[in-house]
């Protein structure tokens, strides 16, 4: 099931930090970006889909007018994507859509976050029929005691160790130490991070990533436009970059992994397991409409919110067997120079989630990657490139980019 | 005068003494309720009463059963930082407690629960058996909250030999 590519134009990003400003800045200052690096006046674009940040009041439940107003009205349709962490895949998605069917040649998407300080929780209220407010009322249980969870189960099932995880930490803070969109940029040693404060066990503070502020945008085009214009314009997309696959599927029932902010898995007792789990799904999808699979892959964006599940996407990817992504860590394929070099952004070990920003981050790191223009570290000839994340209630996504 | 006991949430979780529901001879005080599709024979907990949401299965009945009170710890973590509202922590100064996963074998899910105080990561082992247990979330002036927790069954505990 092969899918029609669209090109990715221009991309722009908002360093991210902890600036404590309004969401919409970092939104509109990213879109400025993506359409300068496209050569495209905003006048030009057709559609906007913004993606929805729960933490900024209305305007954030509405990102897509929200910048559509501050870049100005122009009369554009407008459409806003909630899917926690895959929300700005889903709003890329709904760009495609509307490019694929004829019903505009250029989108602009964006998504931007402004959090607070500490845990990610949930909004004021008692809202009793509410998981995610239940979860940490009836249990406690924070986004990292998941994400501690799904680490020991690497340490029971594969017996990895505490030091594997503080490798990815290591390698990713390397990866981003030149990358002026990151908000961490300085090595770690293992030392720092086994000296790091224990949050949920096994997971120190520093194999957690923090929240931050931050915005990202693209700007898809239909293939046909981005000829056209590129022939007869400015722009920096040379090469360019097309998307050839954006996965944004929903588990298979039963889901048996426990999900955010799940109180317990689906039961397999009357209806036995898919084949391939959720996680795996996410990257499945995505290579079929991509027509590749693992092996092309040269470069990849993964969702580390925890150093342990950077581990745990090399395998729900394919890019080694169940078991073995400890040991392509350590061989240094994940690493710059090696075959397949991951989260070469820093990752959100150096960047921090903003929420629905991130998915649109991998994208804009990746169309750099492809281009070969990163201004931080710079894989060498990459022509396939993935994204993948997952968020609450099961949401996931994956982006796959090509030149 | 002793505090009224009331449990944290509605509908999730027997409660003995103070429920009315009849118990069989033996049965154990707290069990979580679910739900089971009849047709498929999938469970649902936190109880699903509106409808299976087992595919294919949407017109079965949904029938209240109440799940196996002992299972194998799947996974398992601790909460050093004090988790944010609408959390009410049961003591001040804050005290870290752990956090269970346990597979439920004839239910074959997987529920989280709070581990029952005194219990640290190094007396949790992935594998070990762990038993449901009634015990308390948080106090207020004149009730106390409950809630259900797990609590490794005693002769697996480490106690030292393991």
């Amino acid at each position: 099931m092969s899918v029609d590519q669209v090109a990715v134009l221009g991309v722009g990003m908002h360093p991210w930090g902890k600036w404590g400003r309004n969401f919409v800045e970092y939104g509109v200052a990213a879109a400025q970006d993506a359409l300068a690096d496209a050569g495209i006046d905003w006048r030009d674009v057709g559609f906007v889909a913004g993606a929805d940040t729960m933490r900024n009041g209305y305007p954030g439940y509405v990102a897509g007018a929200t910048f559509a107003q501050a870049l100005g009205w122009t009369g554009i349709p407008v459409t806003s994507a909630y899917g926690a962490c895959a929300s700005g895949a889903m709003a890329l998605d709904a760009a495609r859509q509307r490019i694929l069917s004829g019903m505009c040649e250029v989108a602009l998407v964006v998504g931007a976050d402004t959090t607070p300080k500490g845990f990610l929780k949930p909004n004021k209220g008692e809202r009793g029929d509410d998981p995610d407010w239940l979860r940490f009322r009836l249990l406690g249980m924070t986004n990292p005691a998941y994400f501690a969870m799904w680490a020991r189960r690497r340490i029971d099932l594969f017996g990895a160790s505490s030091d594997d995880f503080a490798q990815v930490k290591i390698k990713n803070a390397r990866h981003g130490l030149n990358n002026p969109y990151a908000r961490y940029r300085k090595e770690v040693t293992a030392e720092a991070i086994a000296a790091s404060p224990t949050v949920s066990s096994p997971l120190r503070l520093l194999d957690i990533c923090a929240t931050s502020d931050g915005g990202a945008a693209v700007v898809l085009t239909s293939m046909e436009y981005a000829r056209k214009h590129l022939s007869s314009s400015a722009g920096s997309a040379d090469p360019l970059v097309k998307v050839a696959a954006i996965s944004t599927v929903t588990p298979t029932f039963p889901n048996t992994i426990l999900e955010m902010p799940n109180f317990a898995t689906d039961s397999a007792a009357g209806i036995s397991r898919p084949e391939r789990g959720f996680k795996q799904a996410i990257g499945d999808s995505a290579y079929a409409q991509a027509g590749l699979g693992p092996d092309d892959v040269d470069v990849a964006e993964v969702y580390d919110l925890s150093t342990a599940l950077e581990l745990d996407w090399y395998e729900d990817l394919g890019f080694c067997g169940v078991g073995e992504a400890e040991k392509i860590l350590r061989d240094g394929v994940t690493t710059l120079g090696g075959r397949l070099p991951v989260n070469l952004s820093g990752g959100l070990a150096c960047f921090g989630e903003a929420v629905p920003a991130q998915a649109l981050a991998q994208v804009c790191e990746l169309t750099w990657q492809l281009r070969g223009t990163a201004k931080g570290a710079q894989a060498e000839n990459a022509k396939v490139g993935i994204t993948a994340n997952q968020g609450l209630f099961g949401h996931g996504s994956s982006v796959i980019l090509t030149r | 005068m002793s505090k009224a006991k009331l449990p944290a949430v509605e509908g999730w979780f027997t409660m003995s003494p103070s429920d009315d529901t009849p118990r069989p001879v033996g049965a154990d005080p707290v069990a979580l309720i679910g739900t089971r599709c009849t047709e498929s024979g999938t469970y649902f907990f936190p109880p699903e009463r509106v409808m299976s949401r087992a595919p294919g299965f949407s017109g079965s009945e949904l029938v209240e059963v109440e799940l196996s009170t002992r299972g194998r710890l799947w996974s398992y973590t601790d909460a050093q930082y004090q988790p944010p509202e609408p959390f009410e922590a049961p003591t001040d100064p804050y005290e870290p407690f752990c956090l269970a996963a346990v597979e439920l074998e004839t239910e074959q899910l997987v529920v989280l629960g709070q581990v029952v105080a005194g219990v640290g990561i190094e007396d949790l082992v992935v594998g070990m058996e762990m038993e449901l247990v009634l015990g308390t979330l948080y106090e207020d002036e004149d009730t106390e909250y409950t809630m259900w927790k797990w609590r490794p069954v005693a002769e697996t505990t480490a106690g030292g030999e393991a």
